[in-house]
Protein backbone atom coordinates (compact mmCIF):
# COMPACT_ATOMS: atom_id res chain seq x y z
CA UNK A 1 0.00 0.00 0.00
CA UNK A 2 1.43 3.37 -1.37
CA UNK A 3 -1.32 5.54 -1.15
CA UNK A 4 -0.85 8.72 1.09
CA UNK A 5 -3.16 8.40 3.98
CA UNK A 6 -2.54 10.91 6.27
CA UNK A 7 -0.26 14.34 7.12
CA UNK A 8 1.84 15.13 9.12
CA UNK A 9 0.55 17.90 11.80
CA UNK A 10 2.73 20.93 10.58
CA UNK A 11 4.83 21.74 13.96
CA UNK A 12 5.59 25.36 14.66
CA UNK A 13 9.10 25.18 13.44
CA UNK A 14 8.72 23.54 10.24
CA UNK A 15 7.06 25.89 6.82
CA UNK A 16 7.39 23.48 4.09
CA UNK A 17 4.05 21.16 3.25
CA UNK A 18 3.35 18.76 5.66
CA UNK A 19 4.63 15.86 4.56
CA UNK A 20 2.49 12.95 3.18
CA UNK A 21 2.60 9.91 4.90
CA UNK A 22 2.24 6.34 3.49
CA UNK A 23 0.74 3.72 5.05
CA UNK A 24 3.51 1.57 5.86
CA UNK A 25 5.11 4.64 6.84
CA UNK A 26 1.93 5.06 9.23
CA UNK A 27 2.48 1.09 10.48
CA UNK A 28 5.72 1.88 11.01
CA UNK A 29 5.25 4.63 13.87
CA UNK A 30 2.52 2.67 15.09
CA UNK A 31 5.05 0.15 16.05
CA UNK A 32 7.44 2.98 17.37
CA UNK A 33 4.41 4.41 19.35
CA UNK A 34 4.15 0.12 20.40
CA UNK A 35 7.25 -0.21 21.64
CA UNK A 36 8.48 3.28 23.15
CA UNK A 37 5.19 3.52 25.12
CA UNK A 38 2.18 0.53 25.12
CA UNK A 39 5.42 -1.94 26.19
CA UNK A 40 6.94 0.20 28.87
CA UNK A 41 3.73 0.15 30.42
CA UNK A 42 2.19 -2.58 29.45
CA UNK A 43 3.21 -4.47 32.94
CA UNK A 44 2.10 -1.70 35.04
CA UNK A 45 -1.05 -1.18 33.13
CA UNK A 46 -1.79 -5.26 34.01
CA UNK A 47 -0.54 -5.04 37.66
CA UNK A 48 -2.90 -2.18 38.77
CA UNK A 49 -5.49 -2.85 36.41
CA UNK A 50 -5.42 0.83 35.18
CA UNK A 51 -6.02 3.12 32.63
CA UNK A 52 -3.24 3.27 29.59
CA UNK A 53 -3.71 6.82 29.75
CA UNK A 54 -0.18 7.21 28.25
CA UNK A 55 -0.77 4.79 25.44
CA UNK A 56 -4.02 6.39 24.37
CA UNK A 57 -1.94 10.06 24.71
CA UNK A 58 0.51 9.02 22.26
CA UNK A 59 -2.47 7.34 19.99
CA UNK A 60 -3.72 10.76 20.15
CA UNK A 61 -0.77 12.61 19.30
CA UNK A 62 -0.83 10.36 15.87
CA UNK A 63 -3.97 11.16 15.09
CA UNK A 64 -4.84 7.86 15.46
CA UNK A 65 -8.41 7.90 17.13
CA UNK A 66 -10.02 9.45 13.84
CA UNK A 67 -7.83 7.11 11.36
CA UNK A 68 -11.33 5.33 10.07
CA UNK A 69 -12.90 8.80 9.70
CA UNK A 70 -13.04 9.87 6.01
CA UNK A 71 -10.31 12.46 4.99
CA UNK A 72 -13.31 14.66 4.07
CA UNK A 73 -13.53 15.34 7.90
CA UNK A 74 -10.10 15.75 8.73
CA UNK A 75 -9.56 11.91 9.18
CA UNK A 76 -7.36 9.29 7.58
CA UNK A 77 -9.78 7.83 5.76
CA UNK A 78 -8.38 4.50 6.84
CA UNK A 79 -10.32 0.82 5.64
CA UNK A 80 -11.25 -1.67 7.91
CA UNK A 81 -8.25 -3.82 6.83
CA UNK A 82 -6.03 -1.04 7.77
CA UNK A 83 -7.71 -0.37 11.15
CA UNK A 84 -6.99 -3.98 11.80
CA UNK A 85 -3.75 -3.94 10.78
CA UNK A 86 -2.96 -0.88 13.58
CA UNK A 87 -4.85 -2.51 15.78
CA UNK A 88 -2.79 -6.12 15.32
CA UNK A 89 0.24 -4.03 15.86
CA UNK A 90 -0.83 -2.62 18.90
CA UNK A 91 -1.53 -5.75 19.99
CA UNK A 92 1.80 -6.65 20.03
CA UNK A 93 2.78 -4.31 22.65
CA UNK A 94 -0.05 -4.40 24.86
CA UNK A 95 -3.47 -6.09 24.86
CA UNK A 96 -5.61 -3.60 26.95
CA UNK A 97 -4.37 -0.63 24.98
CA UNK A 98 -4.90 -2.64 21.92
CA UNK A 99 -8.51 -3.16 22.90
CA UNK A 100 -9.38 0.18 23.74
CA UNK A 101 -8.17 1.12 20.66
CA UNK A 102 -10.51 -1.39 18.41
CA UNK A 103 -13.38 -0.62 20.37
CA UNK A 104 -13.16 3.18 20.05
CA UNK A 105 -12.87 2.32 16.10
CA UNK A 106 -15.94 0.36 16.18
CA UNK A 107 -17.86 3.45 17.89
CA UNK A 108 -16.21 5.60 15.27
CA UNK A 109 -17.48 3.45 12.30
CA UNK A 110 -20.97 3.18 13.87
CA UNK A 111 -20.79 7.08 13.38
CA UNK A 112 -19.22 6.91 10.12
CA UNK A 113 -21.06 4.45 8.19
CA UNK A 114 -24.99 5.06 9.89
CA UNK A 115 -25.06 8.74 10.44
CA UNK A 116 -22.94 11.04 8.18
CA UNK A 117 -26.47 12.05 6.44
CA UNK A 118 -26.82 14.36 9.90
CA UNK A 119 -25.27 17.39 10.18
CA UNK A 120 -25.07 16.79 13.82
CA UNK A 121 -22.84 14.02 13.40
CA UNK A 122 -20.79 15.60 10.84
CA UNK A 123 -20.37 18.10 12.76
CA UNK A 124 -19.54 15.41 15.81
CA UNK A 125 -16.52 13.47 13.36
CA UNK A 126 -15.17 17.38 12.64
CA UNK A 127 -14.88 17.41 16.37
CA UNK A 128 -13.50 14.30 16.53
CA UNK A 129 -10.76 14.81 14.86
CA UNK A 130 -9.62 17.79 16.15
CA UNK A 131 -9.95 16.81 19.75
CA UNK A 132 -9.55 13.12 19.18
CA UNK A 133 -12.13 12.38 21.62
CA UNK A 134 -12.57 9.33 22.73
CA UNK A 135 -15.59 6.90 21.96
CA UNK A 136 -17.14 4.06 24.79
CA UNK A 137 -19.58 2.16 24.12
CA UNK A 138 -23.06 0.73 26.46
CA UNK A 139 -24.66 -1.86 24.85
CA UNK A 140 -25.18 -4.73 27.30
CA UNK A 141 -27.43 -4.20 30.41
CA UNK A 142 -28.29 -5.89 33.23
CA UNK A 143 -31.72 -8.40 32.93
CA UNK A 144 -31.13 -8.74 29.37
CA UNK A 145 -28.47 -11.94 30.08
CA UNK A 146 -26.34 -10.08 27.32
CA UNK A 147 -28.42 -9.87 24.10
CA UNK A 148 -27.06 -7.15 22.31
CA UNK A 149 -30.85 -7.07 20.46
CA UNK A 150 -33.26 -6.00 23.09
CA UNK A 151 -32.80 -3.36 25.46
CA UNK A 152 -34.59 -3.33 28.92
CA UNK A 153 -34.33 0.79 29.09
CA UNK A 154 -35.88 3.27 27.24
CA UNK A 155 -35.18 7.05 26.06
CA UNK A 156 -37.67 9.57 26.61
CA UNK A 157 -38.30 12.50 24.49
CA UNK A 158 -39.44 15.75 25.69
CA UNK A 159 -39.68 18.19 22.56
CA UNK A 160 -35.96 18.54 21.20
CA UNK A 161 -34.58 17.00 24.46
CA UNK A 162 -33.79 13.13 25.37
CA UNK A 163 -33.68 11.57 29.17
CA UNK A 164 -32.18 7.99 29.38
CA UNK A 165 -31.33 5.81 32.10
CA UNK A 166 -29.30 2.47 31.61
CA UNK A 167 -27.81 -0.37 33.99
CA UNK A 168 -25.04 -1.51 32.09
CA UNK A 169 -22.91 -4.11 33.29
CA UNK A 170 -20.23 -3.21 31.20
CA UNK A 171 -18.70 0.08 30.00
CA UNK A 172 -15.40 -0.10 29.30
CA UNK A 173 -13.22 2.59 29.66
CA UNK A 174 -16.23 4.46 30.50
CA UNK A 175 -14.94 6.56 33.34
CA UNK A 176 -12.10 7.59 30.85
CA UNK A 177 -13.81 8.16 27.66
CA UNK A 178 -15.29 11.36 25.94
CA UNK A 179 -18.73 10.30 24.36
CA UNK A 180 -20.82 6.98 24.92
CA UNK A 181 -22.77 5.38 22.19
CA UNK A 182 -25.53 3.87 24.33
CA UNK A 183 -28.30 1.47 22.93
CA UNK A 184 -31.90 1.87 24.32
CA UNK A 185 -35.11 0.90 23.42
CA UNK A 186 -36.73 3.90 20.79
CA UNK A 187 -39.62 4.59 23.66
CA UNK A 188 -41.47 3.28 26.75
CA UNK A 189 -43.83 1.29 24.70
CA UNK A 190 -41.66 0.12 21.98
CA UNK A 191 -40.60 -3.47 22.23
CA UNK A 192 -37.63 -4.73 23.64
CA UNK A 193 -35.94 -5.38 19.90
CA UNK A 194 -37.07 -1.92 18.65
CA UNK A 195 -33.82 0.08 19.70
CA UNK A 196 -32.06 3.10 19.08
CA UNK A 197 -28.34 4.31 19.28
CA UNK A 198 -27.97 7.52 21.30
CA UNK A 199 -24.69 9.35 22.14
CA UNK A 200 -24.07 10.76 24.71
CA UNK A 201 -21.34 13.38 25.86
CA UNK A 202 -19.24 14.12 28.83
CA UNK A 203 -20.78 16.37 30.68
CA UNK A 204 -24.09 15.22 29.82
CA UNK A 205 -24.17 11.86 31.98
CA UNK A 206 -23.99 10.77 35.29
CA UNK A 207 -22.12 7.50 36.11
CA UNK A 208 -22.67 5.95 38.98
CA UNK A 209 -20.42 2.95 39.51
CA UNK A 210 -22.70 -0.35 39.77
CA UNK A 211 -19.11 -2.89 39.53
CA UNK A 212 -15.56 -3.02 39.54
CA UNK A 213 -13.04 -4.69 37.03
CA UNK A 214 -10.18 -6.80 38.85
CA UNK A 215 -10.14 -9.56 36.43
CA UNK A 216 -7.66 -11.76 34.81
CA UNK A 217 -6.69 -10.35 31.60
CA UNK A 218 -7.70 -7.41 29.84
CA UNK A 219 -6.94 -5.37 33.00
CA UNK A 220 -6.31 -1.96 31.46
CA UNK A 221 -9.97 -1.83 29.72
CA UNK A 222 -11.11 -0.70 33.34
CA UNK A 223 -14.71 -2.48 32.34
CA UNK A 224 -16.89 -1.42 35.03
CA UNK A 225 -20.60 -1.22 35.34
CA UNK A 226 -22.50 1.59 35.87
CA UNK A 227 -25.99 3.45 36.01
CA UNK A 228 -26.05 6.13 33.35
CA UNK A 229 -27.73 8.66 33.51
CA UNK A 230 -27.76 11.05 30.32
CA UNK A 231 -29.52 13.38 28.55
CA UNK A 232 -29.07 15.48 25.07
CA UNK A 233 -30.53 16.58 22.34
CA UNK A 234 -32.68 14.42 20.36
CA UNK A 235 -30.04 15.19 17.36
CA UNK A 236 -27.58 12.85 19.56
CA UNK A 237 -29.81 9.81 18.35
CA UNK A 238 -28.57 8.16 15.36
CA UNK A 239 -30.36 8.45 12.37
CA UNK A 240 -30.34 4.53 11.60
CA UNK A 241 -32.29 2.19 13.86
CA UNK A 242 -30.17 0.33 16.35
CA UNK A 243 -30.80 -3.33 14.30
CA UNK A 244 -29.13 -2.37 11.12
CA UNK A 245 -25.94 -0.87 12.80
CA UNK A 246 -25.36 -3.74 14.91
CA UNK A 247 -25.46 -6.38 11.65
CA UNK A 248 -23.85 -3.37 9.21
CA UNK A 249 -21.41 -2.51 11.38
CA UNK A 250 -20.87 -2.90 14.91
CA UNK A 251 -20.76 -7.05 14.20
CA UNK A 252 -18.48 -7.13 11.80
CA UNK A 253 -16.06 -4.75 12.31
CA UNK A 254 -16.40 -5.49 16.18
CA UNK A 255 -15.18 -9.55 15.54
CA UNK A 256 -12.75 -8.32 12.58
CA UNK A 257 -11.00 -5.94 14.95
CA UNK A 258 -10.52 -8.03 17.64
CA UNK A 259 -9.49 -10.99 15.76
CA UNK A 260 -6.99 -8.64 14.55
CA UNK A 261 -6.17 -7.82 18.13
CA UNK A 262 -6.24 -11.17 19.22
CA UNK A 263 -3.65 -12.40 16.47
CA UNK A 264 -1.58 -9.35 17.56
CA UNK A 265 -1.57 -10.88 20.89
CA UNK A 266 -0.72 -14.40 19.64
CA UNK A 267 2.10 -13.08 17.46
CA UNK A 268 3.85 -11.43 20.54
CA UNK A 269 4.02 -14.49 22.30
CA UNK A 270 5.20 -16.41 18.81
CA UNK A 271 8.24 -13.70 18.69
CA UNK A 272 9.09 -14.77 22.46
CA UNK A 273 9.22 -17.87 21.59
CA UNK A 274 11.11 -17.27 18.58
CA UNK A 275 13.71 -15.46 20.40
CA UNK A 276 13.56 -18.18 23.20
CA UNK A 277 14.43 -20.71 20.83
CA UNK A 278 17.12 -18.29 19.53
CA UNK A 279 18.67 -18.58 22.63
CA UNK A 280 18.56 -22.46 22.65
CA UNK A 281 19.92 -22.79 19.45
CA UNK A 282 23.10 -20.48 20.03
CA UNK A 283 24.15 -22.85 23.17
CA UNK A 284 23.79 -26.09 20.35
CA UNK A 285 25.43 -24.95 17.37
CA UNK A 286 24.52 -27.08 14.53
CA UNK A 287 21.70 -28.76 16.07
CA UNK A 288 18.22 -27.80 15.60
CA UNK A 289 16.52 -27.24 19.54
CA UNK A 290 12.92 -29.72 19.59
CA UNK A 291 11.49 -26.05 20.61
CA UNK A 292 12.04 -24.99 17.40
CA UNK A 293 9.54 -27.45 16.11
CA UNK A 294 7.06 -26.96 18.18
CA UNK A 295 7.79 -23.49 17.23
CA UNK A 296 7.16 -24.14 13.18
CA UNK A 297 3.83 -25.61 14.43
CA UNK A 298 2.90 -23.01 16.45
CA UNK A 299 4.00 -20.96 13.97
CA UNK A 300 1.48 -22.49 11.02
CA UNK A 301 -1.32 -22.12 13.48
CA UNK A 302 -0.42 -18.28 13.89
CA UNK A 303 -0.27 -17.69 9.72
CA UNK A 304 -3.92 -19.15 10.10
CA UNK A 305 -5.17 -16.99 12.07
CA UNK A 306 -4.04 -13.90 10.84
CA UNK A 307 -5.30 -15.10 7.52
CA UNK A 308 -8.82 -15.68 8.31
CA UNK A 309 -8.79 -12.23 10.42
CA UNK A 310 -7.62 -10.18 7.27
CA UNK A 311 -9.58 -12.76 4.76
CA UNK A 312 -13.25 -11.28 6.36
CA UNK A 313 -11.58 -8.17 6.54
CA UNK A 314 -11.50 -7.97 2.59
CA UNK A 315 -14.71 -9.50 2.02
CA UNK A 316 -16.54 -6.99 4.39
CA UNK A 317 -14.56 -3.46 2.96
CA UNK A 318 -15.53 -5.06 -0.56
CA UNK A 319 -19.03 -5.06 0.78
CA UNK A 320 -18.80 -1.94 1.94
CA UNK A 321 -17.08 -0.38 -1.16
CA UNK A 322 -19.89 -2.33 -3.41
CA UNK A 323 -22.90 -1.21 -1.46
CA UNK A 324 -23.95 -4.48 -0.70
CA UNK A 325 -25.81 -3.64 2.49
CA UNK A 326 -28.20 -7.17 1.79
CA UNK A 327 -25.24 -8.92 2.04
CA UNK A 328 -23.70 -8.01 5.10
CA UNK A 329 -27.30 -8.60 6.65
CA UNK A 330 -27.63 -11.97 5.00
CA UNK A 331 -27.14 -15.24 7.21
CA UNK A 332 -24.00 -15.98 5.13
CA UNK A 333 -21.93 -13.29 6.09
CA UNK A 334 -23.18 -13.46 9.88
CA UNK A 335 -21.91 -16.63 10.37
CA UNK A 336 -18.54 -16.41 8.97
CA UNK A 337 -18.22 -13.64 10.60
CA UNK A 338 -19.00 -15.47 14.06
CA UNK A 339 -16.61 -18.28 13.26
CA UNK A 340 -14.10 -15.92 12.89
CA UNK A 341 -14.64 -15.03 16.43
CA UNK A 342 -14.99 -18.09 17.37
CA UNK A 343 -11.63 -19.52 15.61
CA UNK A 344 -9.50 -17.01 16.64
CA UNK A 345 -10.82 -16.90 20.51
CA UNK A 346 -9.81 -20.35 20.09
CA UNK A 347 -6.74 -20.22 18.42
CA UNK A 348 -5.33 -17.34 20.55
CA UNK A 349 -5.06 -19.58 23.58
CA UNK A 350 -3.42 -22.21 21.75
CA UNK A 351 -1.13 -20.45 20.05
CA UNK A 352 -0.56 -18.37 23.58
CA UNK A 353 -0.05 -22.17 25.44
CA UNK A 354 2.34 -23.42 22.55
CA UNK A 355 4.42 -20.31 23.05
CA UNK A 356 4.62 -21.11 26.73
CA UNK A 357 5.56 -24.76 26.45
CA UNK A 358 8.39 -23.52 24.24
CA UNK A 359 9.87 -20.84 26.43
CA UNK A 360 8.96 -23.64 29.71
CA UNK A 361 9.59 -22.11 32.91
CA UNK A 362 10.93 -18.47 31.70
CA UNK A 363 7.60 -18.20 30.09
CA UNK A 364 6.17 -19.23 33.32
CA UNK A 365 7.52 -16.97 35.40
CA UNK A 366 6.04 -13.15 36.09
CA UNK A 367 10.06 -12.25 36.53
CA UNK A 368 11.24 -13.24 33.35
CA UNK A 369 11.69 -11.47 30.14
CA UNK A 370 10.04 -14.35 28.60
CA UNK A 371 7.10 -14.35 30.79
CA UNK A 372 3.63 -15.14 28.79
CA UNK A 373 1.63 -14.03 31.74
CA UNK A 374 0.03 -11.21 31.07
CA UNK A 375 -0.53 -12.69 26.96
CA UNK A 376 -1.82 -15.62 28.84
CA UNK A 377 -4.59 -14.37 30.95
CA UNK A 378 -5.34 -11.71 27.85
CA UNK A 379 -6.00 -14.49 25.58
CA UNK A 380 -8.66 -16.31 28.18
CA UNK A 381 -10.83 -13.88 27.77
CA UNK A 382 -11.56 -13.89 23.83
CA UNK A 383 -13.98 -16.67 24.43
CA UNK A 384 -15.97 -14.25 27.05
CA UNK A 385 -16.13 -11.13 25.83
CA UNK A 386 -19.80 -11.95 23.49
CA UNK A 387 -19.69 -15.72 25.14
CA UNK A 388 -18.75 -18.31 22.18
CA UNK A 389 -21.55 -20.97 23.48
CA UNK A 390 -23.80 -17.82 22.52
CA UNK A 391 -22.13 -17.10 19.45
CA UNK A 392 -22.56 -21.04 18.21
CA UNK A 393 -25.69 -21.57 19.35
CA UNK A 394 -27.11 -18.61 16.86
CA UNK A 395 -24.85 -20.03 14.29
CA UNK A 396 -26.45 -23.09 14.85
CA UNK A 397 -29.62 -21.34 14.71
CA UNK A 398 -28.61 -19.58 11.09
CA UNK A 399 -27.42 -22.72 9.65
CA UNK A 400 -30.78 -24.29 10.06
CA UNK A 401 -32.14 -21.50 7.28
CA UNK A 402 -28.26 -20.63 5.34
CA UNK A 403 -27.82 -22.91 2.33
CA UNK A 404 -24.03 -22.41 0.23
CA UNK A 405 -24.81 -21.14 -3.03
CA UNK A 406 -28.25 -20.22 -3.51
CA UNK B 1 -51.85 -4.79 -1.05
CA UNK B 2 -55.63 -5.80 0.31
CA UNK B 3 -56.20 -8.93 2.34
CA UNK B 4 -58.62 -9.61 -0.17
CA UNK B 5 -56.08 -9.25 -2.83
CA UNK B 6 -53.53 -11.92 -1.18
CA UNK B 7 -56.28 -14.51 -0.35
CA UNK B 8 -57.00 -15.41 -3.90
CA UNK B 9 -53.20 -16.85 -3.67
CA UNK B 10 -52.15 -17.94 -0.32
CA UNK B 11 -53.97 -17.94 2.84
CA UNK B 12 -52.61 -15.28 5.01
CA UNK B 13 -54.86 -17.19 7.84
CA UNK B 14 -52.21 -20.12 7.19
CA UNK B 15 -49.07 -17.37 7.44
CA UNK B 16 -50.79 -15.81 10.73
CA UNK B 17 -51.47 -19.27 12.61
CA UNK B 18 -47.47 -19.82 11.89
CA UNK B 19 -46.07 -16.07 13.13
CA UNK B 20 -48.36 -16.59 16.32
CA UNK B 21 -46.18 -19.98 16.64
CA UNK B 22 -42.94 -19.31 16.00
CA UNK B 23 -42.65 -14.99 15.40
CA UNK B 24 -42.14 -14.25 19.29
CA UNK B 25 -44.02 -11.03 18.65
CA UNK B 26 -44.45 -8.63 21.04
CA UNK B 27 -48.28 -7.95 20.39
CA UNK B 28 -51.19 -10.13 18.63
CA UNK B 29 -50.61 -10.92 15.09
CA UNK B 30 -54.21 -11.19 14.37
CA UNK B 31 -54.17 -7.28 15.50
CA UNK B 32 -51.90 -5.86 12.97
CA UNK B 33 -52.30 -5.46 9.07
CA UNK B 34 -51.46 -6.84 6.63
CA UNK B 35 -48.51 -4.45 5.55
CA UNK B 36 -47.74 -3.78 9.52
CA UNK B 37 -43.91 -4.21 9.92
CA UNK B 38 -43.00 -7.12 11.96
CA UNK B 39 -39.88 -6.04 13.02
CA UNK B 40 -41.65 -3.22 14.94
CA UNK B 41 -43.62 -5.66 16.84
CA UNK B 42 -40.79 -7.40 17.93
CA UNK B 43 -39.38 -9.81 15.24
CA UNK B 44 -36.03 -10.87 15.03
CA UNK B 45 -33.70 -12.26 12.16
CA UNK B 46 -33.41 -15.67 14.12
CA UNK B 47 -36.98 -16.07 14.99
CA UNK B 48 -37.35 -16.01 10.69
CA UNK B 49 -35.52 -19.08 10.75
CA UNK B 50 -38.45 -20.50 12.89
CA UNK B 51 -40.91 -19.16 10.72
CA UNK B 52 -39.20 -20.09 7.51
CA UNK B 53 -39.04 -23.83 8.86
CA UNK B 54 -42.38 -23.80 9.74
CA UNK B 55 -43.33 -22.14 6.12
CA UNK B 56 -41.00 -24.82 4.29
CA UNK B 57 -42.77 -27.81 5.96
CA UNK B 58 -46.58 -26.25 5.79
CA UNK B 59 -46.29 -25.13 1.84
CA UNK B 60 -44.12 -28.03 0.92
CA UNK B 61 -41.88 -25.17 -0.57
CA UNK B 62 -38.04 -24.02 -0.29
CA UNK B 63 -36.64 -21.00 0.38
CA UNK B 64 -33.38 -20.04 -1.81
CA UNK B 65 -31.05 -17.81 0.37
CA UNK B 66 -31.58 -14.99 -1.84
CA UNK B 67 -34.92 -14.69 -0.18
CA UNK B 68 -33.99 -14.89 2.99
CA UNK B 69 -33.52 -11.42 3.40
CA UNK B 70 -35.46 -8.95 6.13
CA UNK B 71 -37.71 -7.67 3.31
CA UNK B 72 -39.10 -10.75 2.62
CA UNK B 73 -40.52 -11.41 6.41
CA UNK B 74 -41.09 -7.93 6.93
CA UNK B 75 -44.95 -8.38 6.46
CA UNK B 76 -47.29 -10.94 6.63
CA UNK B 77 -48.36 -9.31 2.90
CA UNK B 78 -44.47 -10.11 1.97
CA UNK B 79 -44.32 -13.64 3.46
CA UNK B 80 -47.51 -14.13 1.23
CA UNK B 81 -46.07 -13.32 -1.63
CA UNK B 82 -42.56 -15.19 -1.65
CA UNK B 83 -44.63 -18.15 -0.47
CA UNK B 84 -47.00 -17.48 -3.26
CA UNK B 85 -44.04 -17.07 -5.38
CA UNK B 86 -42.27 -20.39 -4.35
CA UNK B 87 -45.87 -22.98 -4.51
CA UNK B 88 -46.32 -21.07 -7.90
Amino acid sequence: MTTAVTELPVTETTTAAPVALTFDELLTRVHAIGRDVLAVHANDVDRLARFPSESIEAMKQALLLSAYVPQEYGGMGLNIVEISRICEAFGNYCGSSAMIYAMHCIQVACVVHHAQHSSYFRRYLKQLVQEQRLMASATTEIGTGGDLRSSICAIEVNGDCFTVTKKAPVISYGEYSDDLLLTCRSGPNAPASEQVHVMVRRGEYLAEPLSTWDTMGFRGTCSSGFTVTAQGSTDQILPTPFNDILSLTMHPYSHIVWGALWTGIAADAVNQARAFVRNEARKTPGETPISAVRLAEVDLVLQEMRHNVYGLAREYNELLKGGCPGQIHGFGFSIRTNNLKLSCSQRIVEIVGQALLICGISGYRNDSKFSLSRQLRDAYGAALMVNNDRITKLNATMLLAHREGN
Amino acid sequence: MTEAALESTVDTTAVREVLAQHGRLTVDINTLDVDFDLYGAGLTSLATVGIMLALEDRFEIEFPESMLSRSTFRSVASIAEAVAKLAG
